[in-house]
């Protein structure tokens, strides 16, 4: 290979390099989701609008609606200070309740309802035995013992 | 007793290796070759005592020996003893162990298969993965310790995380990764030991390295499609691939070896790329390092991650020698790793591999720059988030789809000269079948350009693999007027490697038809039934019949009856569940999946009312999952094609005489 055509190649490489880039850039720029609480995503304002979100924080006590006909679920998500109102579609998870840690995706709309497109319950991602005493278990024991099979 | 025992072996075992690897380049470089038997020995005896170590945990879970902190962090008597003896790698320590039980393994066998090989390539290959173990053998004794002593010796422990104990796959998934991901090694040690020993130059351990790439490749990739498997049928969301970061770092170091089995042959048959095959080999081994650093650091949040304290800097460590070190050494040889040809025509086989080597490694960059930019956000920004599936989706499509195209063109170029006439014969039965796979694609409703092409492009990467044995079975036919199906065994046991990759191509058009068919054509829906009520999605009706209480010894299992008619008769029944583990807040979805050829219908308990009056379930049409599985056997029968020795070969190695090939 000679010299020019080394730098050629050289060239080559690099608008392919730099070409790359800014795909990645671009696909982060639009596709990366802010981990945001009610809080601060209330504070985002006009740019907390329409765009992919994970709203963190706790189910508000009292504030569930859930039609189990239609299967819609509304609540309120608080960190203490804030308060968002969210939608969602489908059954909740079974530790759903007031008062539990959730992670909601979707997007904030402009009527300033949280359009959710998937919702977790927030728990310690590690794995921990319960502590002593605490009985998950026995929560269902009473569960539709006439029923059986 | 046996946490002695256990405990002991691996302090040997770190003794042993050490020492086994400083004595190799002493012997080498004073000029003793008998010294290098010992460190030979050194890597059975570090087989032996990781053996040892490794039953004797094995043997701990299984006699619920608590006063081995490993056991009394995953064991429990109500375990059943399969998920007790799996619980081997069900968390951080014990999944050490294991991996520095399958490397010991990998040594033993690359030194046994080749002790008898003149010069220094493989005591130096021996000792680079001699190194490694002692890295593992330090984890082991010092922040992943699995034998520390529990006192007082609990009666019963927590068991192992409900999510691991709850499907078979999980007695498969992870040994398939870990002979994956820790065979890198192998390849990885022969390239350190090519470039000490200065034999870097000649295409002989390029050679000897193929089959072992190829071992750790086929695990990897069965282990990958276990894994989408394993998700699928235990997570309950319906999907196979999230891009959560543990898949990504599986798949990560996957791409660069599948580049690597590609780019090699242009190396075989041309002498070029030498360097960058060179790289993609550090290269993967360090990315399954770096893979396994995020899985195990606790720095990232997953399914597989389990957290703890220090190990993440032992890993960093770790990754920064290895990087250093082979930096250096690649340097030192860069004047033995020139092109011996060139790239003599634009349309022929050596185009085809680079095109497909530079996506294959533009694909690695989007997926790992993906997957850690969170981390440097965070660092960097202080902002916590996440990139999600439409970054991948986005970037990713196109890449496969370009790829699927390549898997067709690939085979059917000559190498060296540019395409002929008869290039037009070898592409008409990828044309016809691309065109029909992609009109039907359209038929049935697939109205993405990427869906449309993606389906069109596997049709016509199948129409080019299989003409290939039609062509080649044909030419037997006319030639030897052998009958057709043993001119098709002959034809593959005559290059059983080439068409191990066909095989492999055609398993790869399998699983893209799967993931373009479920991705375009999934129905899902969620309803609320009472008993005797049903849904209907996509033509597949169910229908409620009961729901249920059921206890079992270490759970209790709550569950739907649900029957899947056809027209108005039962055709099958299926009972979606949840597993409540007493040790658990969360209940483990157990969704149920009834396959037929054309696609899954998949059931799973969404809620339920406590007096069993209604249950939620979700159910969804996926078209064409169960191809992705079978594809993925479709790929491992192509690697074991690939990896049986040729004809020729055992005849040399039962040759009385004459060394090594």
């Amino acid at each position: 290979m000679n010299k020019k055509t080394k730098w050629g190649a050289l060239a080559a490489v690099g608008v392919l390099v730099i070409a790359f880039g800014w795909l990645i850039y671009g696909g982060l720029d639009s596709n990366v989701v802010y981990f945001l609480t009610p809080k601060e995503l209330a504070a985002k304002g006009e740019k907390g609008f329409d765009v992919p979100v994970r709203l963190g924080g706790q189910v508000k006590p009292g504030s569930v609606k859930w039609d189990e006909k239609a299967l819609d679920l509304s609540f309120a998500v608080t960190d203490g200070t804030g308060e968002i109102a969210v939608h969602s579609h489908g059954a909740p998870p079974q530790m759903f309740k007031d008062g539990q840690g959730v992670v909601v995706e979707g997007r904030y709309g402009r009527d300033l309802v949280f359009q959710s497109t998937s919702l977790m319950v927030k728990h310690s991602n590690e794995y921990k035995a319960p502590a002593k005493g605490e009985r998950p278990a026995e929560m269902y024991k009473s569960l539709m013992k006439s029923q059986g099979t | 007793m046996i946490r002695l025992i256990a405990s002991n072996a691996i302090l040997v075992a770190l003794v042993v290796t050490a020492l086994g690897a400083i004595l190799t380049p002493v012997a080498i470089l004073r000029g003793r070759r008998d010294w290098l038997s010992f460190s030979f020995a050194a890597v059975y005896t570090n087989f032996a005592l990781v053996t040892v170590s490794t039953l004797a945990l094995v043997w701990g879970l299984v006699s619920h020996d608590f006063s081995i902190s490993y056991v009394a962090q995953v064991g429990s008597r109500a375990t059943p003893t399969f998920y007790t003896i799996i619980s081997l790698w069900g968390a951080l320590e014990g999944s050490i162990v294991f991996w520095a039980w399958v490397l010991g393994m990998y040594a033993a066998a690359v030194v046994w298969f080749n002790r008898k090989r003149e010069g220094n390539l493989v005591p130096y290959a021996a000792m680079a993965l001699l190194l490694v173990a002692l890295f593992f053998h330090i984890l082991l004794l010092g922040p992943a310790n699995p034998f520390q002593a529990v006192f007082p010796v609990p009666f019963d422990g927590p068991g192992p995380n409900p999510l691991l104990q709850n499907h078979i796959l999980m007695g498969v998934h992870p040994p398939l990764l870990y002979l994956g991901y820790v065979g890198m090694t192998v390849p990885f040690a022969f390239a350190v030991g090519a470039m000490l020993s200065g034999e870097v130059a000649s295409d002989d351990w390029i050679r000897l390295t193929r089959r072992w790439t190829l071992v750790a490749w086929g695990f990897l990739t069965a282990a990958i499609i276990a894994g989408m498997w394993w998700s699928y049928e235990v997570l309950g969301w319906g999907g196979y691939w999230a891009w959560d970061p543990v898949e990504n770092a599986s798949f990560i170091p996957w791409l660069t070896c599948t580049a690597y089995l590609h780019s090699v042959m242009v190396q075989e048959r041309r002498g070029m790329l030498k360097l960058w095959n060179l790289n993609l080999m550090v290269g993967t081994f360090v990315l399954t390092i770096l893979g396994t650093f995020l899985t195990r650091s606790g720095i990232i949040s997953s399914v597989h991650a389990f957290t703890q304290g220090t190990i993440g800097y032992y890993f960093l460590g770790f990754i920064a020698v290895v990087l250093l070190s082979t930096l250096i050494l690649v340097a030192g040889n860069s004047d033995k790793l020139g092109s011996e040809g060139k790239l003599d025509a634009p349309l022929s086989r050596e185009t085809a591999f680079l095109l497909q080597n530079m996506f294959f490694t533009v694909f690695m960059f989007t997926v790992l720059i993906g997957t850690l930019f969170p981390l440097v956000a965070e660092l960097v920004r202080g902002v916590k988030v996440s990139v999600g599936t439409p970054f991948f989706n986005k970037m990713s499509i196109p890449l496969m789809v370009a790829l699927l195209f390549l898997m067709g063109v690939g085979p059917v170029l000559p190498w060296r000269k540019g395409a002929g006439p008869e290039l037009k014969g070898k592409l008409t039965a990828g044309v016809v079948l691309g065109l029909l796979f992609g009109v039907v694609g359209l038929v049935m409703g697939a109205r993405n350009a990427y869906a449309v092409l993606s389906f069109t492009f596997a049709g016509f990467a199948l129409g080019a693999n299989v003409g290939e044995f039609v062509r080649g079975a044909n030419a037997r036919v006319r030639a030897h007027g052998e009958s057709w199906l043993v001119a098709l065994s002959r034809l593959v046991a005559g290059n059983r490697r080439r068409f191990g990759g066909y095989v492999a191509h055609i398993g790869v058009v399998l699983v893209a038809l799967g993931v373009t068919a479920s991705g375009t054509f999934k129905k899902e829906q969620e309803a609320t039934l009472t008993p005797g009520q049903s849904m209907t999605v996509s033509g597949h009706t169910v229908r409620f019949k009961n729901a249920w209480l059921r206890e079992e010894k270490q759970r209790q299992v709550v569950g739907a009856t649900m029957e899947i008619m056809d027209g108005t008769r039962v055709s099958a029944t299926v009972e979606p569940r949840m597993n409540y583990y007493p040790t658990s807040q969360q209940p483990v979805p157990t969704p149920q999946v009834k396959s037929t050829w054309s696609g899954d219908i998949y059931l799973n308990l969404m809620a339920f009312k406590q007096d069993g009056s209604n249950v939620t379930v979700k159910v969804i049409w996926e078209p064409l999952v169960p191809w992705i599985w079978f594809g993925g056997f479709v790929i491992c029968f192509g690697a074991i094609l690939g990896i049986l020795p040729t004809r020729r070969e055992a005849a040399v190695a039962s040759a009385p005489a004459g060394g090594t090939p």
